[in-house]
């Protein structure tokens, strides 16, 4: 891949990053829209004017709409047919450098035990990647993650008896949003995943996390279930912030794959109001598509759209 | 009630605050996380730049950039998760003196029992408004401690109007957020049952 071209990756990929630190994508920012207009209490009302005013500071200014830009993750489906299969990683890794230095974003990564920080957000195993094959294309599909401190630290896993069944699953949910989702930043969005053991529960949790909101399972009885965890989380009235309001969460999802008969795995992936995350594809002339956002950074050469909310 | 409290913070201005209270700070203001209180309180080292008696933390780490001057200035600043401090603070607060710990949601029994003891409060600041906080900081005063990297080193500001924040734990040793979590608890309960 010749030096130019390579650099276009890279500033592809760092822009991106620099978008998703600065505004939210058009589905968590519809749906707190949505939830901030139909606030009744008065002190909950107030909360969300501030986080909607910190928005439309971080936008103008071009700041990080969140100081903890966490730890970068990316979730890559890989065509089969894309030219440039060789260069990823190491894309990946400058882009992550180059935007921690221009936007900035916090340096987070620090090297495991010694605790010493790399102050770049690149390091020992990060950012962190997960591959996937897509036959037959010729695109880079990114999806990716700031995973935060705050919102991360609720995120669990752990493996149910069967007999707790799906009241088991409920419970485990629940308790882990009160106990620990009061200190995520709520409203939060929880993605649930349901499998064998905690790995993959886990795995599955983050999957459910990074799928947009108002979409839901394929699956009919984890459907409701996503539907009825939603409606009973929203009646306890955690957010916004912990202080109590009239909702919880932004949304729950649910990724599952069938499981052993003995084992009922249960993952918790927590994101806080301010979730950010993105979705963008790269073609093999390395022309891409933000399919995350509808509004971008003041500074940003991509057009926030028509339709958007003023912010 | 709503008050301006500005450093430094005697007893007598935080001792008639109550939970929920809303309270604003004006003076200088310390950013301080998990390593800088293992540094306090692991390794005995007090910081040199800065006298914590009669101060104010801050659970945050802050993005700092430089302007085209070379002067350092925060970008986004917000609170961290403040329960995560839990297993220092009420040690933290006694060798220190300090008397407002601001972060993000609440503490545990502890920290409520050694703000009761030592006459100090804990605040709740909006977390993920890292922005309008940025704005309410006037100027970075100095920096100690940077080889803990920059979320972790203690970051020394001036600030004005800082907030709002609400008070979660007071001087009687009262806790916001364990209250809000037995009201959660029971409302799950009741769907239960």
């Amino acid at each position: 891949m010749d030096q130019k071209k390579r650099e276009q990756f890279v500033d592809t990929v760092s822009d991106f990053i620099r978008t998703v630190s600065i505004v939210l994508p058009a589905d968590i920012y519809g749906k707190f829209m949505e939830i901030m207009r139909h606030e009744k209490i008065p002190s909950a009302a107030a909360c969300y004017h501030n986080m909607h005013k910190n928005m439309y500071h971080a936008r103008k200014l071009c700041r990080p709409v969140c100081q903890d830009t966490g730890v970068i993750e990316f979730f890559v489906g890989v065509g089969t047919k894309f030219p440039y299969m060789d260069e990823i990683k190491g894309v990946l890794h400058d882009a992550v450098i180059k935007a921690t230095a221009e936007v900035p974003l916090r340096p987070n990564a620090v090297e495991p035990l010694s605790e010493r920080n790399t102050g770049t957000n690149a390091g020992y195993g990060v950012p962190y990647i997960e591959y996937d094959l897509v036959p037959g294309s010729s695109d880079l599909d990114i999806q990716m993650y700031m995973s935060g401190g705050g919102s991360s630290l609720p995120s669990r896993s752990r493996v149910l008896m069967p007999l707790e069944g799906r009241e088991g699953i409920k419970r485990y949910i629940k308790e882990t949003v009160i106990e620990w989702g009061v200190n995520a930043c709520p409203p939060l969005i929880i993605g649930v995943g349901l499998g064998t053991d905690a790995s993959t529960s886990a795995a599955l949790s983050k999957k459910a996390l990074l799928r947009p909101l108002g979409t839901h399972s394929e699956i009919p009885e984890a459907k409701d279930l996503e539907i009825e965890l939603r409606d009973e989380l929203d009646e306890i009235g955690i957010a916004p912030l912990g202080f109590g309001g009239s909702c919880s969460v932004l949304g729950v999802n649910i990724e599952c794959a069938a499981h052993h008969p003995a084992t009922l795995g249960v993952g918790i992936s927590t994101g806080c109001w301010a979730t950010r995350r993105g979705h963008i594809v790269i073609h093999e002339d390395l022309s891409s598509k933000n399919l995350s956002h509808i509004v971008f950074p003041e500074n940003s050469h991509e057009k926030t759209a028509e339709n958007a909310d003023n912010i | 009630m709503r008050k301006l409290l500005k450093t430094p913070i005697t007893y007598d201005q935080i001792k008639d605050l109550r939970t929920g209270d809303t309270v604003y700070l004006s003076g200088e203001l310390v950013t301080c996380r998990d390593a800088g209180h293992r540094r306090v309180l692991r390794e005995g080292v007090m910081p040199e730049l800065v006298d914590l008696k009669d101060g104010a933390i801050f659970h945050a780490g802050p993005i700092v950039g430089k302007d085209e001057d070379g002067k350092e200035y925060i970008v986004s600043i917000g609170p961290t998760t403040s329960r995560r401090m839990e297993l220092a603070e009420a040690d933290f607060i006694e060798k220190t003196g300090i008397r407002l710990i601001i972060g993000k949601g609440g503490m545990e029994a502890k920290t409520a029992e050694a703000c009761r003891e030592h006459g100090a409060i804990h605040c709740a600041f909006p977390g993920g408004c890292a922005v309008i906080a940025a704005r309410e900081v006037e100027e970075i005063t100095g920096c100690e401690w940077r080889d803990l990297g920059m979320p972790e080193a203690l970051w020394i500001m001036r600030v004005k109007g800082f907030g709002p924040m609400v008070v979660s734990i007071d001087t009687t040793g009262a806790n916001l957020f364990e209250e809000r979590k037995k009201l959660y608890r029971s409302a799950l309960d009741a769907a239960e049952e």
